[in-house]
Order: C-alpha cells, then sequence, then structure tokens
C-alpha cells in the first residue's frame, strides 16, 4: 500500500512550523567557516579559468611542438612543456574543462537518479521499496570499479560515455538519503494535511516530500561533484578515460609517470589542480552540511 | 545460526548471479568485438569462423547460460590473449593481490580508530585539527597522484623504498624485501579509507562519550583509558564496522590503481588488460573472484556484528 495514500492521520494540531534558524542566519554561519569561503572562491576561479582559458593563455593545449619537449618553466612557457612539446599551462586550463564538466554532469546524472529511486522506494512501500533498495545494497556489495574499467573499454571512452557510466554507478548514497528523509517526513501531519486537501501522490512527492530532503541532496551533490573527478581521473590515468590529444588532468598524469626522472614537476601540477578541486568541494559540502543540519556531528 | 548461513550463502549467490549479467550485458552490448578479432590480416571468413568456435555467434542468453554452466562445474574457460585458462592465471596473481588489500585494509582500520578515537577524546585540540586536515586531505587525493608522489620522494629522490614489483627479481626472498616493496602500495591503497574510518571514529566515539553509562564507569572508578577503549570504544565500534564494509569494495576497486602505479603483480594489472583487450572470459572470471572476495569479507563482517553486540539477533 502506497505511503503517501494511506499515512496515519495524526491527532489533533497545527502542522508543525519549520525548525532551525531563519535563511539569513543560516547562510551567515556558512561565510564564517573560512575554510568553506575559500573553497567557494578557488572553485569560482577555477571555473572561470576554465571558461576563459583562450583569453588567460595564448598557447593551444594540443600544438605539439618539435624541439620543444620537456622544457623546464619559463616566462614563454609558465609551467614548461611536456613531452611532445605541448604548453603544460595551456592544457592544465583546457584540461580543467573537461574534468569539471564531466564531475558536475556525472553529479546531476547521479543525483537525478538517486531522487527519483530514493523517492520512489520511499513514498511508496511494499515490493516498490524492497526492490530498488536491494538493488541499491547490491551495486554498493560489488567493486564498481571494475565494472566501469570494463564497461568504458567496451562502449568507447567519448566524454559522454564517461559521464554516464560515473553518473550510472554512484547514485546509490543520494537515493539512500532521499529516501530516509522522505520517510522522515511521509507522515508529519503537513502531508497528511496535504492529502486531506485532495493532493494526488505525484504532487505530495513533488512539493511536500521533495523540499525538505533539498539539503542533504545538496550536500550529496556537493561531495559527489569531488568523487565524480576522482573517478575520471583514474579512469584516464589507466587509459580508459579521456582519450589524447584532449587534455584532462587524469590523461596528464598518466603520461607524467613515464617522466619523473626528466621533469618531475610534470607529475606535479595536475594532482594538485585536483587535489585542490576535490578538496574545496569536499570543505563546501561539509560547511553545507553543518550550516543546513546543525545537530548532526 | 545454520539457517542464517545457509540464508545468507542463499543471498550472496543471488548476488554474484547479478554481478555477472550486468557485466556480462555491459561488456557484450557494445558494438566492436574483442581486440584478437580485431586484426588487419584476418578476412571475414577467417573472423566468422573465429567466431563460431569461441561461440560467439549464438544468441546472448544462450552464451551466458553456457558461461554459468561452466562456472558451476569450475570452469571459467581460456584467455582469448594468452590462450591459457583463466583460472590459472588468477590463481597465479589472486596471493600479490590479497596480499596488498589485506595489508591496505589492516593499515586503514588500525590507524583510522586509532586516529579517530584521539580526535574525539581531544575534541578541538591541535592534534584533532590536525587530523582532521589530514583526513581531508587522505579523502581528496588522487591515489595514483599520490602514488606518484611518494615514489618520487622516496624512491627516485631518496632512494628509500623500490618503486615496482613485489620482490626484488634475482636477489634471495626474504621477509625485509617484501615488506619494503609493499610499503608504498599499501600506504597508497589504504589513505582515502584510512581518512573515512578515522572520520566516521571520531563521529561515532563523540556521540558514545557522553552516555550515561559512561558517567557510571566513571564513578565506579574505572581509569580514564579503561573508559575510553573498554566502555566507549565498544560502543562505538558498531557504526564503524558498517563503514569498513562498506569500504571493502572501494578498497578492492583501488587496488587496479594502486597495481598499476606500482606495476604490482596482482589481479588488478589482469581486470585493466583484460577490459582494454575486451577479453571477455577474463573480464567475466576476474570480475566473479573479486566480488567473491568481496561477498566474502561482507559475510565476515556481519558475523562480527554478532560478536561485537549481544542484541543483534540473527534475521
Amino acid at each position: 500500500m502506497a505511503r503517501v495514500a494511506a499515512g496515519r492521520a495524526s491527532a489533533a494540531g497545527m502542522p508543525a512550523a519549520p525548525a532551525g534558524p531563519r535563511r539569513p542566519a543560516r547562510l551567515r554561519r556558512f561565510w564564517q567557516n573560512p575554510f568553506a569561503v575559500a573553497s567557494a572562491i578557488f572553485v569560482a576561479l577555477m571555473i572561470s579559468a576554465a571558461a576563459c582559458a583562450p583569453f588567460i593563455t595564448a598557447h593551444a593545449p594540443d600544438r605539439i611542438v618539435l624541439g620543444q619537449e620537456l622544457r623546464a618553466p619559463s616566462a614563454q612557457h609558465w609551467l614548461g612543456t611536456d613531452q611532445n612539446g605541448r604548453d603544460e599551462f595551456a592544457r592544465l586550463l583546457y584540461g580543467a574543462r573537461i574534468s569539471l564538466v564531466i564531475g558536475i554532469v556525472a553529479v546531476l546524472v547521479s543525483v537525478s537518479l538517486g531522487t527519483v529511486i530514493g523517492a520512489v522506494s520511499g513514498a511508496f512501500g511494499g515490493l516498490v521499496d524492497a526492490l530498488p533498495m536491494r538493488l541499491t545494497d547490491a551495486m554498493l556489495a560489488i567493486p564498481l570499479f571494475f565494472l566501469l574499467l570494463a564497461a568504458l573499454a567496451a562502449i568507447g571512452s567519448t566524454v559522454v560515455n564517461i559521464v554516464l557510466v560515473i553518473g550510472l554507478s554512484s547514485w546509490m548514497t543520494t537515493a539512500r538519503v532521499v529516501r530516509s528523509e522522505v520517510l522522515r517526513t511521509v507522515n508529519l501531519e503537513y502531508v497528511t494535511a496535504a492529502r486531506a486537501l485532495g493532493a494526488g501522490p505525484g504532487r505530495v512527492v513533488a512539493r511536500h516530500l521533495l523540499p525538505p530532503a533539498l539539503p542533504s541532496m545538496l550536500v550529496s551533490s556537493t561531495l559527489g561533484v569531488g568523487q565524480a573527478i576522482l573517478a575520471e581521473s583514474a579512469l584516464s590515468y589507466l587509459g580508459v578515460g579521456v582519450q589524447p590529444p584532449t587534455a584532462s588532468w587524469g590523461n596528464m598524469l598518466s603520461h607524467a609517470q613515464s617522466y619523473i626522472f626528466a621533469s618531475p614537476l610534470l607529475a606535479l601540477w595536475p594532482g594538485i589542480a585536483i587535489l585542490l578541486t576535490v578538496l574545496s568541494f569536499n570543505f563546501i559540502g561539509d560547511a553545507v552540511r553543518d550550516t543546513l543540519s546543525p545537530y548532526q556531528t | 545460526m545454520q539457517r542464517y548461513v545457509i540464508t545468507r550463502i542463499g543471498h550472496s549467490i543471488v548476488l554474484l548471479v547479478f554481478v555477472s549479467i550486468l557485466t556480462f550485458v555491459l561488456i557484450h552490448a557494445a558494438p566492436g568485438g574483442p581486440a584478437i578479432l580485431l586484426a588487419p590480416e584476418m578476412s571475414g571468413e577467417q573472423i566468422k569462423q573465429a567466431e563460431r568456435s569461441l561461440g560467439l555467434d549464438q544468441p546472448l542468453p544462450i552464451q551466458y547460460l553456457r558461461w554459468l554452466g561452466n562456472v558451476a562445474r569450475g570452469r571459467l574457460g581460456q584467455s582469448y590473449g594468452a590462450g591459457l585458462p583463466v583460472l590459472g592465471l588468477i590463481v597465479d596473481r589472486l596471493p600479490a593481490t590479497l596480499e596488498l588489500v589485506a595489508t591496505g585494509l589492516l593499515l586503514s582500520v588500525v590507524v583510522g580508530v586509532l586516529v579517530g578515537v584521539v580526535s574525539a577524546v581531544h575534541r578541538y585540540s591541535v592534534v584533532d585539527h590536525f587530523t582532521t586536515g589530514v583526513a581531508f586531505f587522505g579523502m581528496s587525493v588522487p591515489v595514483f597522484w599520490l602514488g606518484i608522489m611518494l615514489i618520487i620522494v622516496f624512491s627516485t629522490s631518496l632512494h628509500l623504498l623500490p618503486s615496482a614489483g613485489a620482490y626484488s627479481l634475482g636477489a634471495p626472498a626474504s621477509v625485509g624485501d617484501r615488506l619494503a616493496h609493499l610499503a608504498l602500495p599499501a600506504v597508497v591503497l589504504a589513505t582515502a579509507n584510512l581518512a573515512q574510518i578515522a572520520r566516521y571514529t571520531r563521529s561515532s566515539m563523540l556521540e558514545v562519550l557522553n552516555a550515561e553509562f559512561l558517567r557510571t564507569a566513571r564513578a565506579k572508578g574505572a581509569s580514564a583509558r579503561t573508559v575510553i577503549y573498554h566502555h566507549a570504544l565498544r560502543n562505538a565500534l558498531i557504526p564503524i564496522v558498517t563503514v569498513v564494509a562498506l569500504a571493502i569494495p572501494r578498497l578492492v576497486g583501488g587496488v587496479a590503481i594502486t597495481e598499476s602505479v606500482f606495476a604490482w603483480p596482482g589481479m588488478g594489472q589482469l581486470a585493466v588488460d583484460s577490459a582494454l583487450q575486451r577479453d571477455y572470459p577474463m573480464i567475466m572470471g576476474v570480475t566473479l573472484v573479486v566480488s567473491m572476495v568481496v561477498v566474502l569479507t561482507n559475510f565476515l563482517t556481519d558475523l562480527s556484528y554478532l560478536i561485537l553486540d549481544p542484541r543483534v539477533e540473527l534475521g
């Protein structure tokens, strides 16, 4: 029986007002966290730098210059050149585009899927709840990375495929979080009131059950972007991710490892870019969680 | 107990079949075929013949059932690439992978729990802030990059530790040599999980530390050490075990990357190579064996709840 259609009506009493401080106070709490502020600024800078890459560097990221291989940093090449004489700084900037786009779009895929699965299994009980949750358990219990490898090698490593493969394999956390939020609110008075006023299951889920779940969804998406960027870089490092000559932070590292004696610095920059970006998304996600749910440790 | 174990084995088999169907569909659904069928010198007729001899001309469900039937009889087929039995190749490489995974798991659990307890007991101290910083670093750093950096520092610069392989070729086997080879890969593999386990232990301990039974324990004169490690940690361990259980599949996934960075002669490399070559029997075999390892460890963690928490009943 559907939980949204037949929740037990509670006794008398007004619908409780949502607890917690008002929005401006919450936002102030976010901006008081120095790590969160620094991270937000860093992510904003990184996104603008990636978007404005052609205006920041005059070098093309995939222009191979013979005789210019593995040069040290100079005024001409700020971070030196790679094994094919390509400008490392330009590749880093253009690589940021690929890595960020994959990270963000993959999370959009996984959060949408996780929200639908979580909301449906939370709002409707019985088999509609049990089957998706068993699937979630199964997906969490298997070493997915091996499957990602095999899948990408099989279907081809285009950017769209990478996004899909990462997105379709990382929805489980969101699904669990959304389900538990929906289960928490589904029998509250205001939801019962909405049903009593004649709202259908679709409207109840979309207008009354999902909005309270938004903060948790926001947290898991922010943390998810970092994880997706890490996944992309690992796949590219192994050769099944973004394919050369397109630069991504992961495939730049894959080539750099062959030259750690000649140019150890080549291995440094893309790694620091990944580390700082993922770190920022993790700090932001953590700060958002502290801001929105003050009772969790 | 007996009924519980039987039900769990049933669940595990269903899970393994689910994983194998998923893998099978994924690798077969894509256009193209195994790399050996893409050799330019083969004619159309030769390719058709090769497909027939490999059974690739059959409908997918038939191919899957045939594979399943062979597995039930203990056969994993032959690798397309080397022409050798898949099972033999895996058995050759499984010990090295298990050695790495076990060391990584041990390292992340022991150090992670210890760090988490110290952080929680000395909340908001310098130590706590420092470990929080390190934990965030550990959760954000790309595994393979950390590996490359450690190689640059400890191998190519300081010449302290070897950068590749599981042992020195040609040298007499010794425990010291193996441990030296194991050090960097194990640290790299453990980092992300160590960080997460430390965070969970900290928050799990913080919740327990305010509980009334701890006040009782202190009131009856138990020492601080006994209270923390005997009373508090024991109760904080249950959520930690859950995190460890969830960490195992990721640890096993991370092993593919770690083995690639350090040229570790384990199954991870086999997985990467077979995926790139689209060596179907090899991919299926590796995924099956790896999933079995994960399912088995999940089972063991579930059993450990029984030991840790007398309130847990078999369901």
